[in-house]
């Protein structure tokens, strides 16, 4: 028996081309006569235009152009907010491409200067003068929402972009007279998600055709098609998006952007391509945010330290407008998840999205989740301190027992399978907890700090299915299609509407067709990113492109297998039902001499010589897939810091988790996957935080000041997995991408407040830089 | 990022640098690139014309003479941390070095455009000063105030991103002494997370003598607008045997020395707690120094 290729760590076949320098992003496609566009950004956060001059721009040399508001105004449609949460009221303030009359954040675009080249449109940037009225400013979420506060939009009175109220069991009366309350108000900083490769654009209009093409730094090109022709108001079919290699995006090249939109305006205006590359100083402040959230928590517990009762009010800052999918983040995306891997009878959340002066706010690698995962870690641990219990102890109390087919929770959902207690097992027998707990104390008798954290985490991920898509209020589909088509060579291409950007599955998909059919691997290519050659697709995001597109994926498979089947058994004069397929060969039973391999079947289906009757020609098969429930991945990781009491310095001194994504189809990925997503989040937690002064300047505006985790700040990860498999998915399988991002945060905080226990401190804002712990430490 | 047009001249070397740079008075020198590129691009900085001197190789390397370590003005960081030369004569500064920025500014920027540009966040301004070291300066002129001189660090090293450089003259080399049997130097650095700038950092210098310390040069970095020395420190430790108590006692008098000295507030580090933080650096450079630790 050989090795089975689902489940085998093979190399990435995208690396070579990443690592050598020879993918094609966007900015490495040089067209014939391409133009440059450079926007001219607000300087203020929130100022009426008195007047924009562009004469001095427009004369400068190499400039073909100069666009302000006045131009792009009637001519692109406003941004569409395309998550609109229903009975949230849901203010779609208008988002224009280009601010005319007000702009609302530092970055906001006042005109855009298309030039020769870039420097030249760089230079006359700066000859552009705009006369502001400066207008008060409020960044801080909360803030934004009290009477008096500055206004952004006339049609959202106090900043309130929506309210959005979730509930299960009968929350307020768990609160009524609990045995024991915990409370918090916890900070989720803005975070500034900072992938890789900036965002870029590319658009040709073809004037004869009328037909426009846009490379775009895209996550979802099928949407961003979809968005761009509500927006420039071309039709659907005459618009091709593709999103070549794309360099991380984390949630921040969801979104349709203005400039995309006024990239394609600059083209279809002057009739040349026009290329716009952001720099990273642009990308921190004209790229979405995450996070931003104010919560005030309360969480309800009888001595014995069951959980009864989770509440919340919730301040989400979405920033100055509406981005693509902001409002369902911090309501179906986090509110939902209240429950976590607990049985938790009675829950609440409450939701205000508010408006502020700031970079609009997105998804960001676990967009939502990670928040709710924090907000309950913080509050059981919170409770294990009052109840004087070993934080561990607190969780096997509350976790919800095993199940595989299905679990209700209070808010609704239904979980498709977990073992969350053996994966909190699993973890703590490899640390070995209790000895980490001696060695504490052995150190804390020498006034050396050390912290143990833990967190047990379950997610909701692979977005989907459509229906429920619908009722949540999301503008679109969540099913995925994928094309499985077999050439006479035995070759084979898989056609995906999903968009991978590094996450690997141009690997991880290819060998789910290998593994299905027995094809090699590198006999199979994966197509994605281009609306002109691949089917209907919602995009890469939320952890759903293996389990949704993956799964469209396997089901193609099977088909082509019994279409295969039925021609094997056709050329070997043996009924079908008389065929056996084992490891590429479809074989008469008990006869496996007599056989046709895949390859076999290929050939004859393209060339369709013999064919039996009435059966098409070609080998190809067209799935799409609408799943019928979330996956909901989990797993439980421990983290181990040390604090030097006099700096305040934090080391992260060991990490290892356990993450239960189901089957894994290439373990290597998913342990490289699991290490990104916990260095994320350990950035949240130690390093990173968009702030802003009170004027609604970004003083973390670039990598200078924002600090991004560093290699050498970083353990060695030790991953660990547990396999549950998810009973509706074909292949059992879950999400890995975001899991590392949702657990890392609070575990690594935890640990921090764990370390620092014998101070007597139980709370800190993030990141944990080391002032606010020396600060804390020594009551400054 | 896209700095504003510049002319670019590439000298092959220090005369044609030093003639070119005599010939242009909006010049910059370009050498690793690791400050002036950045300012460019934001357009912090748009200077006329740019000479890039990264070419010269007489610029480049580590030589050993007469009780001291001549490095290069072009030499990298990366080239100081992994000499045998200076890790055997002068350890401190390979220590320095190593921990500059990451692998990639290590391998590119270099510690004559490091201490010309003078950044508050530098290593090697507080490190140099401790140290003592001399820098060699090449003028238009063939000798005399216009041509070569020679300056102490603390001389060279006059304010917030200034030095005592004047604008046609061009760094040549640093000199580092070879420390004696009986010299210990070390250097303690709180780094910023983001870029490994010194938040906080304490070079120091200490001679020892039949166990009690005989001179004691201590610089403070990171926090200050340039390199400060802590003078009621270094007098509190002369004549003093270090111990722990000792060190302690000598590096607390740090926060009197700085007084009102610290450069500005930033999200990562405010001057209050920078300033609270200064005796703790000073301890553990002294700490190391007198072999009490190793942290």
């Amino acid at each position: 028996m050989t090795t089975r290729i689902f489940g085998s760590g093979i190399r990435r076949r995208e690396d070579p081309r990443l690592i050598t320098g020879q993918a094609t992003y966007t900015d490495d496609i040089k067209l014939p006569g391409t133009v440059h566009a450079a926007i001219k950004r607000s300087i203020h956060a929130h100022a009426r235009i008195k007047s924009v001059d562009t004469s001095a721009a427009a004369a400068a040399p190499g400039v073909l152009a100069v666009y302000t508001g006045a131009d792009t105004d009637g001519v692109l449609n406003p941004i569409p907010c395309a998550w609109v949460v229903p009975d949230s009221d849901v203010k779609a303030v208008a988002y224009p491409a280009i601010a005319k009359d007000v702009v609302r954040y530092v970055g906001d675009a006042v005109a855009v200067v298309v030039a020769e080249d870039r420097y030249q449109a760089e230079d006359a940037l700066e000859l552009i003068e705009v006369d502001y009225e400066p207008l008060p400013v409020v960044v801080n979420p909360e803030e934004a929402t009290k009477d008096g506060a500055p206004q952004l939009h006339d049609d959202a009175p106090n900043n309130q972009a929506f309210h959005w109220v979730a509930s299960g069991g009968d929350s307020d009366a768990a609160f009524d007279s609990p045995e024991v309350v915990v409370r918090d108000t916890i900070i989720q900083q803005k975070l500034i998600p900072t992938p890789m490769e900036p965002r870029a654009a590319l658009a040709t209009w073809l004037p004869s055709m009328g037909e426009l093409t846009l490379w775009s730094t895209s996550q979802n090109p099928h949407i961003c098609r979809f968005v761009t022709s509500l927006v420039t108001g071309l039709p659907e079919h005459k618009i091709r998006v593709i999103a070549p290699e794309v360099g991380g995006g984390f949630g921040s090249k969801i979104a349709v952007y203005p400039w995309e939109m006024v990239t394609a305006f600059c083209a279809m205006k002057l009739g040349r391509p026009v290329k716009w590359t952001e720099t990273r100083s642009e990308n921190y402040i004209a790229t979405t945010h995450g996070r931003d959230h104010v919560e005030h928590v309360e969480l309800a517990a009888t001595r014995d330290g069951k959980i009864t009762g989770v509440r919340s009010v919730v301040y989400a800052g979405m920033g100055a407008y509406l981005s693509t999918a902001a409002p369902g983040i911090p309501t179906i995306l986090h509110g939902l998840m209240y429950c976590g891997p607990y049985e938790i009878p009675n829950v609440k959340a409450e939701v205000y999205g508010v408006f502020t002066n700031s970079t609009p706010v997105e998804a960001y690698r676990g967009a939502g989740r990670p928040e709710a995962t924090f907000l309950l870690e913080r509050m059981i641990d919170l409770l294990a301190a009052e109840l004087d219990l070993d934080p561990v102890e607190v969780r096997r109390r509350n976790l919800i027992p095993k199940f595989e087919d299905g679990h209700d929770i209070a808010l609704g959902l239904t979980y498709d399978s977990g073992d969350y207690q053996l994966a909190l097992d699993t973890v703590l027998d490899h640390v070995g907890y209790q000895a980490l707990r001696r060695e504490q104390a052995r150190l804390r008798a020498n006034n050396q700090y050390m912290g143990i954290g833990v967190s047990t985490y379950c997610e909701i991920c692979g977005i989907g299915p459509s229906q429920v898509a619908g009722a949540v209020g999301f503008g679109g589909g969540l099913w995925e299609s994928a094309i499985v088509r077999f050439y006479a060579t035995g070759k084979a291409n898989i056609f995906v509407g999903t968009s991978p950007h590094g996450q690997g599955e141009e690997t991880t998909f290819a060998q789910i067709l290998s593994d299905e059919l027995g094809v090699d691997v590198d006999d199979v290519e994966v197509i994605h990113g281009d609306t002109d050659n691949t089917p209907m697709g919602w995009g890469t995001y939320g952890s759903r492109t293996t389990v949704i597109s993956g799964a469209a994926i396997a089901l193609s498979a099977r088909k082509i297998k019994d279409k295969a089947k039925a021609l094997a058994a056709h050329l070997l004069e043996a009924a079908e039902e008389d065929i056996e397929y084992e490891d590429g060969k479809f074989f008469v039973r008990g006869s496996p001499d007599q056989s046709k391999t895949i390859q076999d079947v290929a050939l004859m289906a393209n060339v369709a010589w013999n064919m039996p009757e009435g059966m098409e020609p070609g080998l190809e098969a067209t799935t799409f897939y609408d799943t019928p429930n979330f996956s909901f991945p989990f797993g439980a990781h421990v983290a181990v810091v040390t604090v030097d009491a006099d700096t305040g310095h934090i080391e992260l001194q060991r990490y290892a988790c356990v993450d239960d994504c189901g089957p894994q189809i290439n373990p290597m990925i998913v342990e490289g996957q699991v290490h990104g997503g916990v260095v994320q989040g350990a950035g949240q937690a130690l390093w990173e935080g968009a702030v802003y002064d009170e004027n609604g300047q970004l003083l973390t505006g670039s990598m200078m000041d924002y600090a991004l985790p560093r290699a050498h700040l970083v353990p060695e990860i030790e991953t660990l997995s547990t396999e549950t498999p998810s009973p509706h998915n074909p292949l059992g399988v879950k999400g890995i991408g975001e899991t590392g991002t949702i657990a890392s945060t609070p575990t690594i905080y935890n640990a921090v407040i764990d370390a620092l226990k014998p101070f007597g401190v139980t709370r800190l804002e993030m990141p944990l830089t080391p002032e606010r712990v020396w600060r804390a430490i020594h009551q400054q | 990022m896209f700095a504003t047009e510049f002319e670019y001249h590439k000298a092959s070397s220090v005369d044609q640098a030093v003639h070119l740079l005599n010939g242009n008075q909006e010049a910059k020198l370009l050498a690793g690139g690791h400050s002036l590129i950045p300012l460019m691009k934001l357009r912090q900085a748009s200077p006329a014309v740019v000479i890039d001197i990264g070419g010269i190789e007489a610029l480049k390397g580590i030589t050993a003479s007469d009780g001291v370590i001549r490095i290069g003005a072009l030499t990298t960081h990366g080239a100081i941390a992994r000499s045998a030369r200076v890790r055997e004569n002068c350890a401190v500064a390979a220590e320095a070095a190593a921990g500059i920025g990451d692998p990639q500014v290590r391998n590119l920027g270099t510690i004559g455009g490091n201490v010309c540009h003078a950044d508050p966040g530098s290593d090697w301004p507080p490190v140099l000063c401790a140290l003592n070291a001399r820098f060699m300066i090449q003028g238009p002129g063939d000798w005399g105030p216009q041509g070569t001189r020679t300056l102490q660090a603390s001389e060279f090293f006059t304010g917030l991103l200034t030095t005592a450089l004047a604008e046609n003259e061009l760094l040549l080399a640093v000199e580092v002494p070879r420390l004696a049997t009986n010299q210990r130097a070390a250097y303690a650095k709180m780094p910023h997370p983001a870029t490994s700038f010194s938040v906080v950092g304490a070079a120091v210098l200490v001679s020892v003598e039949d166990g009690r310390c005989t001179a004691a040069s201590v610089v403070l970095g990171g926090l200050v607008p340039s390199p400060m020395r802590a003078t009621s420190v270094e007098d509190a430790l002369v004549g003093e045997e270090l111990t722990a108590g000792a060190i302690a006692a000598a590096a607390d008098r740090a926060a009197a020395d700085l007084g009102d000295n610290v450069a500005g507030d930033s999200v990562f580090a405010s001057a209050d707690y920078r300033r609270a933080m200064a005796p703790v650096l000073v301890r553990r450079a002294l700490s190391r120094a007198a072999g009490l630790s190793r942290d």
